[in-house]
């Protein structure tokens, strides 16, 4: 299995393209973009490859065939890389993984005895290789690869979006004056968000967390020649800091509760197996949860998101759609046993993680409803949709949340591109209200290509949102005859119908005003090329298509092997000691006709409003009723939060608090020290009056000068010259030294 | 030998240091005056590693290596001031004044 | 080897004959540096200070620390300083415009703060000797000195016991390569 032990190479590669393109792209006939897709197109097959070798690993159950020596040099964990992931304590727990699995759910387990015809049931291990990096006392710093179900998946889903994007980006930028910089910043944004999946140490999620956070910043401003494009590279750059705070501490909280040990292996199974102190647990937990907010989207710190639309649109659909934006999903996901054991997920009905989830699904698939630019809904639709995966995460759906990760970032992509192919007819205008509309007839591909990805977001039968959406939805535990969820999340699951009506509604929408009626904008817009189209075409059918990867095991009609029935669980969702025993909610066939109805009616409003012109009296309803106008404007103002951070918090202090500052230093200090001066100078003349004139004078003068100076000095404290200030920051350094030999020591 | 011979001495230094930096006009004079200062800390830390250990030693090496890049950046920085005002006296420098 | 020469007191006396030339040349030329009229006199004054801060090293058996002494201070940093002084276009004679008004302020202060320290350094070590016993503590040490002299030992501790103060001693020196070259180019 040379691919599990060698898959640093995948991004070592996107590493090697991005010096190769700023080295050498310019001089390049295609100005370095053949480098950035040549590599990603290798990086692609090998991603595909370990991907091909992890499923025939994990199906063959290794340990058990004749196979078994090579499995147990391969999954043997080395002590460096792993304090505590002996052999022993790996085979106990799995061991009793499989007593938990058959006591928990009954139905489950006969259901998988009855597909493995007896055969015992096999963990695969995790993949685990690294080198020191440095050692200093009992602290180690390792960096190396962590190869399981999940890291495989994210090599597949960025290496493809990342290639689609590359091709895409060569029509879509062409001819931009820093195009070699474009093809450059996206190989390093493809190696860091593939050194981040692989991340076996904590301190590599770090590393790789702010690598791509600098690639978006970068890429977002990447016409920075324009102002609002700069602002928005700062403001997501600004905004990730905050959640950064929240990253640091955890992963310090973390590296502590582990027993100082930075592999995620080790806090896992620490975490696992309670050996940490819960409440040591929740707060980590809070602390990343900071950081999901930020990376993720999620709300209240989710103001950046749609704001980075100003950078390219291939851009968009790479970075703040189908990749850099999961990276908080992939965390959590990650780390899952230290949010399920501190956030008692199991049993549970509400927690941290799914109430910022719901939340966010719902209040930014609301807000995409009063967007003008098509971008910007595609940006709310994303926040929605990550919070949806937060949900899951935070009702114990781990396969849910990556299933839908994985579905998502295809459907939204394709979106995401063809927003950018529609603008690219439309004089880079995304205005879908004042410059498209009736495009239908005139960019088939485009239409066609939008129109499943649109279908698949909203949750439409057979399309891949439908089955990953209704998994969530039954992960809540909440829809009566669901069986086998981790709780009963009752508010969630209310919350994410409502959203996904609302998702329904607002895609319909885009529909209406990109591809139907008048044409509103001015020249002659037209198909846009096959670089464009093609990856648009390829993204559409993989999003058709990726619900087969996770069918419920009760619709497969054909009777498949065990191992291909539920694939995600057996191929995705690691198993033993470092993950929780998360049971999975099984297929509700009401649940699932619930969810296609609510969508279809999300859809049937919007055909109603705008083809039909039904419900006269909503029309312009918010120019006439009140309420319906105020809750236009939050919409519009987005819930006034940029208002809340730039108005009201930075203005706070830039304008009341430093007002009241600058009045407390203006009046109280410079009067104390006015005071002071004269006071001195004062008792200076006093003395030079009273004590000159009938003492003897040598002494006087003495004083009367140190009097003098001192008052001069305490006069002119506000001088603005640094070498005062030096002064009396050295004067007063000996008097507090002094004051401390003489009184302590 | 006595100990306190070096401290008096790295006092004495200290205190002709901080003369310098509270009086010299010229920018580049501040800055020798702070490498005096500095030198001053180093003897205090070789000193007592002769009775703690060779970690004095090393934090010694550390100040050496961290007085290496404040020289470098001051002099740039100083550098800056000439070429913005032609001329390096610290004390017409009062745009602190609040 | 050393050792066995600090130790003997026959040493002592040279040794502290030694330091008492030493201190009254430093401290002369440390009242120079900061009085001198003309800057590139301070510039040389400087250097016979951190000369004698260099001797004063290898009468602490700091030979390693020493060497590193004369060759960033004496040989870059001083180097450094007379650049900036030609760059500056300092005036070359003497000048009597390099201090500034508050000289009296800056003898106050550093009187003051001589006097805390010498009462608080006498207070404290009074006549403590000097032994050198840390220096050959543990077998380590003593097996390093043994073998490669005590420049091994403290290569040993930078590299073992203060590896991140190292590395981000490095990243600082990264940091000011860079600040230095931003600051000073001409764009």
């Amino acid at each position: 299995m040379w691919f599990f032990t060698h898959v640093w190479i995948i991004p070592a590669l996107m590493v090697l393209s991005f010096l190769l393109i700023l080295l050498f792209g310019k001089k390049m006939p295609k100005k370095g973009s053949e480098i950035g897709i040549f590599f990603i197109g290798i990086a692609l097959v090998m991603s595909i490859a370990t991907a091909v070798n992890w499923w025939s690993w994990s199906s063959g159950g290794p340990e058990v065939t004749s196979k078994a020596a090579e499995a147990a040099a391969l999954s043997e964990v080395q002590p460096k890389c792993s304090k505590v992931a002996t052999e022993e304590r790996l085979e106990a727990a799995e061991q009793g993984e499989k007593g938990k699995a058959q006591g928990k759910s009954v139905a489950a387990a006969a259901a998988s005895s009855a597909e493995k015809g007896g055969e015992p049931e096999i963990a695969t291990r995790p993949v685990v290789r690294c080198l020191s990096w440095f050692e200093t006392g009992n602290d180690r710093m390792t960096i190396g690869t962590l190869v399981d179900g999940q890291s495989v998946l994210m090599l597949v889903v960025v290496t493809i979006i990342s290639l689609l994007v590359h091709v895409f980006s060569t029509d879509y930028v062409g001819g931009d004056r820093r195009y070699t910089h474009y093809f450059a910043f996206l190989s390093l944004f493809t190696a860091s968000m593939l050194f981040f999946v692989l991340g076996q140490s904590t301190l590599q999620l770090i590393i790789g967390w702010e690598l791509v956070g600098v690639c978006s910043f970068a890429l977002i401003g990447h016409w920075w020649e324009e102002k609002p494009n700069t602002d928005a590279a700062l403001k997501a750059f600004l905004t990730n800091r905050v959640g950064d705070v929240g990253l640091l501490v955890g992963m310090t909280v973390l590296y502590f509760a582990a027993d100082r040990s930075f592999s995620v292996l080790d806090i896992n199974i620490l975490a696992n197996e309670g050996e940490i102190r819960h409440v040591v647990l929740l707060v980590a937990a809070c602390c990343l949860i900071t950081a999901v907010m930020s990376k993720s989207g999620q709300f209240i710190l989710h103001t950046w998101l749609p704001d980075a639309m100003a950078g390219p649109t291939p851009v968009s659909a790479l970075i703040h759609a189908a990749t850099m934006v999961v990276a908080g999903i992939y965390l959590v996901a990650r780390l899952y046993p230290v949010f399920f054991e501190g956030l008692s997920i199991a049993g549970s009905s509400v927690n941290l993680l799914a109430v910022v989830g719901a939340v966010t699904a719902l209040f930014g698939a609301l807000l995409a409803f009063v967007q003008k630019d098509i971008k910007k809904v595609l940006a709310y639709s994303t926040v929605s949709q990550l919070g949806f995966m937060v949900t899951s995460l935070g009702v114990g759906a781990w396969t849910a949340a990556m299933f839908h990760l994985f579905t998502h970032a295809f459907f939204k992509a394709c979106l995401f591109l063809g927003a950018g192919s529609l603008s690219h007819a439309c004089h880079h205008s995304f205005n879908m209200v004042d410059d498209m509309g009736g495009l239908r007839k005139v960019m088939p591909k485009t239409f066609w290509t939008y129109l499943i990805a649109t279908g698949a977001l909203a949750g439409v039968f057979p399309l891949s949102g439908f089955w990953s959406k209704d998994e969530i939805l039954s992960g809540t535990g909440s829809f009566p005859g669901t069986e086998g969820a981790n709780g009963t999340y009752h508010l969630m699951l209310v919350m994410l119908l409502l959203a996904a009506f609302c998702t329904a509604a607002y895609m319909t929408r885009t529909i209406w005003y990109a591809f139907y009626g008048e044409f509103r904008g001015h020249g002659h817009p037209h198909e846009s090329g096959p670089r464009i189209t093609v990856p648009l075409i390829i993204l559409a059918t993989l999003g058709a298509v990726a619900g087969v990867a996770n069918l419920p095991k009760s619709l497969q009609v054909v009777d498949v092997p065990g191992a291909w029935a539920t694939r995600f669980e057996k191929f995705v969702e690691p198993v033993g000691l470092y993950f929780p025993a998360i049971s999975h909610a099984g297929f509700n066939l009401t649940l699932a006709v619930v969810s296609v109805v609510v969508g279809l009616a999300g859809i049937g409003t919007s055909y109603l409003y705008f083809w039909k012109g039904s419900f006269r009296w909503a029309q312009g309803l918010s120019s006439r009723n009140k309420l319906a106008a105020a809750g236009k404007r939050v919409l519009e103002n987005k819930y006034y939060f940029d208002w809340l951070y730039t108005d009201v918090i930075t203005g706070f202090v830039k304008g009341p608090l430093a007002n009241a500052t600058n009045w407390f230093n203006q009046h109280v200090v410079d009067g104390i020290v006015n005071g002071v001066g004269r006071g001195a100078v004062g008792t200076g003349q006093w003395v030079y009056k009273n004590v000159d004139q009938k003492v003897v004078d040598g002494t006087v003068n003495g004083i009367g000068a140190g009097a003098g100076a001192t008052g001069g000095v305490l006069r002119h404290l506000q001088s603005g010259r640094v070498q005062q200030y030096a002064a009396l920051f050295f004067v007063a350094a000996a008097v507090l030294t002094g004051v401390f030999v003489v009184a302590i020591g | 030998m006595l100990l306190n011979q070096f401290l008096l001495l790295s006092a004495v230094l200290f205190s002709i240091g901080v003369y310098g930096v509270v009086v010299r006009k010229n920018g580049v004079l501040v800055l020798m005056s702070i490498e005096l200062i500095l030198n001053a800390v180093n003897i205090n830390l070789i000193a007592f590693s002769t009775f703690w250990g060779l970690g004095g030693q090393v934090f010694a090496l550390f100040v050496i290596a961290v007085a290496a890049a404040e020289v470098g950046v001051g002099l740039a920085i100083v550098l800056l001031i000439y070429r913005n005002r032609r001329s390096v006296d610290i004390d017409t420098l009062d745009e602190l004044k609040g | 080897m050393t050792g066995v020469l600090a130790a003997s007191t026959s040493f002592a006396v040279p040794a502290n004959v030694a330091f008492a030339v030493m201190a009254v040349f430093m401290v002369a030329a440390a009242v120079r540096v900061v009085t001198t009229k003309n800057v590139v006199h301070a510039a040389l004054w400087l250097v016979v200070v951190l000369g004698g801060v260099g001797l004063n090293y290898l009468l602490l058996q700091a030979e390693f620390v020493a060497m590193t002494q004369f060759l960033v201070y004496l040989g870059a940093v001083v180097v450094l300083f007379l650049f900036g002084i030609m760059l500056t276009r300092a005036p070359l004679g003497v000048s009597d415009d390099l201090d500034n008004s508050q000289r009296r302020l800056g003898v106050v202060i550093g009187v003051l703060l001589l006097a805390v320290l010498s009462f608080a350094l006498v207070r404290s070590f009074g006549a403590d000797k000097l032994t050198f016993e840390a220096y050959d503590q543990g077998a380590e040490v003593a097996r390093a000195v043994g073998e490669n002299g005590r420049t091994q030992a403290i290569s040993d501790s930078i590299f073992g016991e203060y590896l991140i103060p190292f590395e981000v001693t490095s990243v600082l020196l990264l940091a000011a390569l860079i600040g230095a070259i931003v600051l000073a180019r001409k764009d």
